[in-house]
């Protein structure tokens, strides 16, 4: 990789405060990537609850025996170098730290339901009027507007409305759909996305904004091709044969597949992207079948997918699948093992430093998911973990907002903090 | 105005990188593509317009370079390379995925480029990242998303059947995120520092870090999650949430209920659709409306009376599917305050009336065509500065003259 040389790395996001109440993946994933480039983000938790509002506060996994508010490894994955204050927001005294901190802030972040933070008395005209170039920005599963404003979701429940868990899938079987939240992860990054816009249009006009971004319309615009077929061409995707995900249409590409390996649950992806690649994978197969005339065009090969799959599948079965990747790299096919978590995280030369190492008040070291790139300027820092419950309520408020340690304790004492 | 606006990017055309400049080109950058002569190979993939194959009639061309401008540079030809230079000269953000070492050799790496623009922006977008040993190894969608861990996630309760790559390319959708964040991050730094800088993002590293409790269930805890229908992945089996409705079509049932409000209304739902009697377990449902505070986790399985109840409540979401079509279970689970989604195909979200009543289907012109056809809409709202297409996906050198003739890049023809 390129290094710069000369000054010493930069904070890229520096100087902007986030008034934080971002929880749950969706959104609390976005502003981990803001904290990590410098910026100041403030998660906000009720003291009420104990922040039981992010369900991934307490649960597992856990590093060992202990349990309990502090000891959620998502929650801490999801929060690193943030700072954590409580505020009881059904408090006058509550509603006027929150009101100061909003004054002091350049963003406000949330992902709850739609109208939560209105029915606080911090919608967006509120947020305006206690600080005019604010930048609010809300995320979740339907938006602000719409029929279905009012109804919940989880990351699920957007993939499955927005086509995703549809598109995931073999023929004549029920969605597969995905193994995770992947609307939570990449709804965060439409979150980041909007936010970081929105502090470029802010730094350029002076204005602020509010941004309703809907988890499950973000979801849609995922799916190009396949809604152009249909807007333009009237094919739907929900048609017979489909969805046939292990497969390629889009470029049409054979063999495409993930196909059987030695061992327990090992599996191997190949894709032939020409009739070049086909050419040397059929080398390295070396069986006559491989050179045979019904696979040996690209229209051929698609028109007998079914046949060339259980060959291939009877070529990959007795094999281990780093065995055939490292064969089918070298000999320039595309080719990748399914790798299983401890294969990616622990032996993978390709991810090392992506699994930074943490410090979390309560749980002591443990490793988080890190950022997949590098800036040469302005690195990435994940090094504290996620914020215990009000650990930071002296340092903000007393910071920020002028009290002492004493006035922090007594909020405390009153059930404000 | 748009966000972007007055930001000039350079993309060097490949279908890794392409979404990353739409995203950037839909919020007003001038997004110049940049295509070998003969054009990108992405302009011959399907679907076409009227299932016709030509280089402009590509349904995926014309999705992923909305909003851009296109040119035609020979980079293996000397004039070729100078042009490009001149253009990156006045640029401020340059995406690339080309092969390992492709850009070293032809003198239009970071370094040859920061000769010419001290403070571009250069995105490198590479499926192991930079550097990597791996750099040689040829990638698709499909075995980023094998090596990466989501395939290890997504499939069937039936180990036997292989495990599934999410639909729609997602692995480059998620490198093209990171791409796009990445680069507005060092934007915003640039507006303060006046410094551009590299950004080296790798494909692998962005799938890797997607995957939920996939990673971090073995970072925190040594635990490999296992693949299960239409459900998160875990290390300890769940029960199904993925339930068929009266039409043959499928819901998802998401968290299971445990709140006493969520049982009452189960049990009022049953009540109205006249299935109460065939429900022997609704006195659970009733037992649970009446209690003080939600179920936890920790009681179930374990507490008889909590789990009693929680496993009603999942009971009674899978008769009311039977005897309810897909779409009336979803909006009457929702109008009744329980997380339910119907598991639509794409084009029936599209189509969805919530979508429309956002103004998510967007209206572009093909004014060479004589028409205008229906596109995806905007993924966020910027009232202030507006997500917009601004115009169909380029035809091959269609803005030659205009930008590589242009004053801003004069002389260097």
């Amino acid at each position: 990789m390129e290094e710069e040389k000369g000054p010493a790395p930069a904070r890229a996001l520096a100087g902007i405060r986030v008034c934080d109440f971002c929880g749950q993946l969706a959104g609390a994933g976005a502003t981990k990537w803001l904290a990590a480039f410098g910026a100041e983000v403030i998660r906000i938790e009720d003291p009420v609850r104990e922040g039981r509002w992010d369900i991934l506060r307490g649960i597992g996994p856990y590093v060992d025996e202990r349990r309990g508010l502090e000891f959620g490894g998502g929650y801490n994955n999801h929060n690193t170098e943030k700072l954590g204050v409580t505020i009881n927001v059904r408090t006058e005294r509550g509603k006027e730290l929150l009101t100061e901190l909003i004054r002091q802030s350049d963003c406000v972040t949330e992902n709850f339901a739609a109208g939560v933070l209105e029915r606080w008395g911090f919608g967006y005209e509120q947020l305006k009027a206690i600080k005019p170039d604010i930048i609010y920005v809300s995320n979740c599963g339907f938006g602000h507007v719409g029929p279905y404003s009012a109804f919940k979701t989880w990351g699920p429940i957007v993939q499955a409305v927005s086509g995703l868990t549809f598109a995931s899938g073999l023929p004549d079987k029920p969605p597969a759909g995905w193994g995770y939240s992947y609307m939570d992860h990449t709804g965060g990054y439409y979150m980041v996305m909007a936010i970081l816009l929105a502090l470029l249009h802010r730094k350029r006009t002076g204005e602020g904004q509010w941004v309703d971004l809907a988890c499950a319309e973000a979801a849609l615009t995922l799916h190009g091709p396949a809604l152009l077929d249909w807007t333009v061409n009237n094919r739907p995707t929900r048609r017979a044969g489909e969805p046939h995900a292990n497969r390629s249409q889009s470029p049409p590409m054979a063999p495409h597949g993930v196909y059987p390996c030695a061992g327990e649950d090992a599996w191997v992806a190949i894709a032939c992207r020409d009739d070049a690649d086909w050419a040397r994978l059929g080398a390295a197969i070396g069986a006559a079948w491989a050179a045979a005339p019904a696979y040996a065009s690209l229209e051929a090969r698609l028109a007998n997918q079914d046949s060339l799959d259980e060959d291939i599948s009877g070529w990959t079965a007795s094999q281990d699948k780093f065995d055939i990747q490292r064969r089918l790299r070298d000999a320039g096919v595309p080719c990748s093992a399914v790798q299983t978590p401890q294969e990616r995280v622990d032996q993978d030369p390709d991810t090392e430093g992506l699994w930074p190492t943490v410090t979390h008040t309560a749980i002591g070291s443990v490793r988080v998911d890190g950022l997949p790139v590098r800036m040469s300027r302005t690195p990435w820092r994940v090094e504290r973990g996620a914020p215990c419950l009000g650990e930071h309520n002296e340092e903000v408020f007393g910071r920020l907002l002028g009290l002492s340690a004493h006035e922090v304790a007594q909020l405390r004492e009153e059930g404000v903090i | 105005m748009s966000a972007l606006a007055g930001f000039r990017v350079i993309e060097l055309a490949s279908e890794r990188i392409a979404f990353a400049g739409k995203l950037l080109a839909d919020m007003g950058a001038d997004v110049v593509l940049v295509e070998p002569p003969g054009g990108d190979p992405a302009r011959h993939y399907p679907p076409f317009l009227g299932d016709q194959p030509g280089p402009d009639r590509s349904l995926w061309w014309w999705h992923y370079h909305t909003s851009k401008r296109g040119v035609v540079l020979d980079l293996e030809s000397d004039a070729g390379r100078a042009r490009f230079r001149a253009l990156a000269a006045d640029a401020d953000i340059l995406l690339e995925s080309e092969p390992a070492g492709r850009l070293a050799e032809l003198g239009l790496d970071y370094g040859d480029l920061k000769q010419v623009c001290n403070n571009l922006i250069f995105v490198s977008m590479t499926p192991f990242g930079r550097g990597s040993a791996s750099s040689a190894a040829p990638v698709t969608d499909l075995t980023i998303l094998a090596g990466a861990g989501p395939a290890w996630s997504c499939g069937y309760d039936d180990h036997s059947l292989p495990p599934v790559r999410g639909g729609g390319n997602q692995g480059f959708h998620t490198g093209c995120h990171f791409a796009v964040m990445s680069a507005l991050t060092a934007l915003l730094y640039r507006l303060s520092s006046g410094e551009g800088q590299f950004i080296d993002v790798s494909m692998h590293g962005a799938s890797n870090v997607t995957t939920e409790a996939g990673s971090y269930s073995w970072l925190v805890a040594r635990q490999t999650v296992q693949r299960q229908t239409g459900r998160h992945a875990a290390a300890v089996p769940t029960q199904s949430t993925q339930m068929r409705c009266r039409d043959g079509r499928w819901v998802n049932t998401g968290v299971p209920p445990r709140s006493p409000a969520d049982f009452g209304r189960i049990l009022a739902w049953l009540r109205d659709l006249g299935l109460e009697d065939q429900f022997p377990d609704a006195i659970f449902l009733e037992i649970g409306a009446a209690m003080p505070k939600p179920i936890t986790y920790d009681l179930i399985g374990v507490d008889a009376e909590a789990t009693a109840i929680f496993s009603a409540g999942r009971e009674a979401l899978a008769l009311i599917a039977e005897n309810v079509n897909a779409k009336d279970y979803f909006i009457g689970f929702q109008r009744r305050g329980i997380a339910v989604g119907v598991i639509y195909s794409p084009e029936e979200a599209f189509e969805d009336e919530h979508f429309r009543a956002r103004g998510f289907q967007t209206e572009v012109a093909h004014e060479d065509l004589g028409r205008s056809f229906r596109y995806p809409g905007a993924p966020y709202r910027l009232p202030a500065c507006p997500w917009r297409i601004s115009r169909r996906a380029p035809k091959l050198g269609e803005h030659d003259d205009e930008v590589l003739g242009g004053s801003k890049v004069a002389g260097s023809r």
